[in-house]
């Protein structure tokens, strides 16, 4: 199995985005953010059919999607009529509907739909991979440095405030970094699992441990053994190998809150 | 009033404030010298928690102007204060400790992307100190006593180059004894520091007894004078709408009462 070159690729994407989900999921857990992340990747699915339907690059389009739908909510969220779920909800429907409007006026079995929708991580090229590695390191990188600002928001978004911190750019930031994140995990478990990545292994290390700095480590590293796990299973058991991931990393949080409850 | 060293540390002339189109200050004029303990008192709704976030720089005014250390509230003087806004209890699983916490009152000298340095971690243990929390500085701060988290949250707003502290409510939730040393560690902070201390509260009597001087407002200014006097005034009789003995804690009857009007 891990002789052949799309394993190997297979493999290095699910390492990358696991240590992605898991880092950015550390405050998607925290902040309480899963529904907008749901929210977020479902969006995307509007942006993904405009691309396919226009000739551009999917991905492209479904991340330009995603990062409109993410400032949007963002603005609109803080609206005094309106409470933010209720607008996530608005926002993911009306891109969810858009989506499946527009692959409904292609005709001929829609290949690429499914393969966004649950995610084709065997297919992916090697320059596929270069860039899923560049981006993965972008938002990382962004995300580490600016770290103890984003925490000390969760902390207190005041007090934050108070201090001179840039507390509505750094929101805006975390849900563009959010957006970008699920298109780049598109290809590994797909527009209506990625949320499960960002969730689970955070969670997780949430269960397991109380300090951030091993919470981002356990997180990572659960979301990256989840990945190569799931695979590993998807290959000998010739099943969806993004279903096999979401449910190697859901079976790790059941074993890990039983653990804690004893 | 007190003027220990005639410096003027918050001024605050004719400042008008609006929140969604509802005018919830008008016209409040104070000033607070260097050194000085001044309290914050009015019924609920009165804007007391609004004037302190105008004072910190969160809110805009419509009319007036608020000064620190001479300049408008912001970037310019973030640096110099410390704020401890209202809240019950930070949450039970937020995975930092004790001196995580503090070292976030310190990124405000750090930068976007600065890391904390050895001098920074000596700050950090410095304002444990002065609130008598060193020794709980590894604990996961969720864990703390009402009180001990309070005492956290001081520290916090201390460990940067703060002259200026603004606190909101600082003693709700704890129980009398710890109401009392934490007003004692205020007094013990303003003569170790030098310090300039705000503070709303909606316990009247105990804040009365801690103070050096009194406002009072209810969206306007009722009275800015000596504790002792503003207690006693008719003033803040007018302010809460109520003939109430704030010493008694009780109202007076309006046939035969025996309270003395001022």
């Amino acid at each position: 199995m891990f002789e052949f070159l799309f394993m190997q690729r297979a493999l290095t994407a699910a390492v990358l985005v696991g240590l992605l989900c898991g880092i950015l999921g550390f405050f998607v857990v925290l902040r309480r953010l899963a529904f907008i992340g749901v929210g977020i990747s479902h969006s995307a699915i509007g942006g993904v059919a405009i691309g396919i339907l226009a000739g551009w690059n999917p991905l492209l389009s479904g991340a330009v999607f995603a990062v409109a739908v993410a400032l949007g909510i963002a603005l609109v969220s803080h609206s005094d009529y309106i409470s933010e779920d209720t607008v996530i909800g608005v926002f993911f429907s009306g891109s969810m509907a858009l989506g499946i409007v527009l692959f409904s006026m292609k005709s001929g079995y829609q290949q690429d739909l499914f393969s966004y929708l649950f995610g084709n991580v065997l297919a992916i090229s090697t320059a596929e991979l270069v860039a899923l590695a560049i981006g993965s390191a972008v938002i990382m990188g962004v995300i580490l440095l600016t770290f103890k600002e984003h925490l000390l928001i969760a902390f207190d978004e005041e007090v934050a405030a108070a201090y001179g911190h840039k507390v509505g750019a750094l929101n805006v930031l975390l849900l563009v970094l959010l957006a970008l994140t699920v298109v780049i995990g598109v290809r590994l478990v797909g527009l209506l699992l990625i949320q499960a990545l960002l969730v689970v292994p955070a969670a997780i290390a949430a269960l397991c441990v109380t300090n951030f700095r091993w919470q981002l480590l356990l997180a990572a590293s659960i979301g990256s053994v989840s990945g190569v796990v799931g695979l590993v299973l998807a290959y000998q058991l010739d099943i969806a190998p993004g279903g096999a991931i979401v449910l190697v990393a859901v079976i790790l949080f059941f074993v890990a809150l039983l653990v804690k409850r004893r | 009033m007190n003027e220990r060293n005639g410096k003027v540390a918050v001024e605050v002339r004719g400042v008008s404030v609006e929140l969604g189109g509802r005018s919830v200050l008008h016209d409040i004029d104070f000033r607070v010298h260097e050194g000085g303990f001044v309290g914050i008192v009015g019924p609920n709704g009165a804007g007391k928690t609004t004037l302190l976030r105008t004072i910190v720089g969160l809110v805009s005014v419509i009319r007036g102007r608020v000064e620190v250390f001479g300049r408008p509230p912001g970037q310019n003087t973030s640096h110099a204060i410390g704020y401890v806004p209202q809240r019950q209890s930070i949450a039970r699983n937020f995975p930092a400790t004790v001196g995580d916490v503090v070292m976030m009152g310190r990124l405000r000298h750090l930068g976007l992307m600065g890391f904390p340095s050895r001098k920074d971690w000596q700050r950090v243990d410095d304002s444990l100190s002065l609130v008598g929390m060193l020794d709980r500085r590894d604990r996961a701060v969720g864990r703390l006593s009402g009180g001990e988290q309070r005492r956290v949250m001081l520290a916090q707003a201390l460990c940067a180059s703060t002259r200026l502290l603004v606190l909101d409510e600082p003693t709700v939730g704890l129980d009398l004894p710890a109401e009392h040393e934490f007003y004692a560690l205020l007094r013990k902070l303003i003569r170790e520091l030098t310090l300039t201390i705000v503070a709303v509260s909606h316990d009247l009597v105990a804040l009365a007894g801690e103070t050096d001087e009194l406002i009072c407002i209810n969206h306007r200014m009722h009275i800015h004078g000596n504790a002792e006097d503003v207690i006693h005034s008719h003033a803040i009789r007018e302010a809460y709408c109520c003939e109430f003995d704030f010493l008694a804690g009780e109202l007076a009857h309006h046939e035969g009462h025996d309270h003395a009007e001022l």
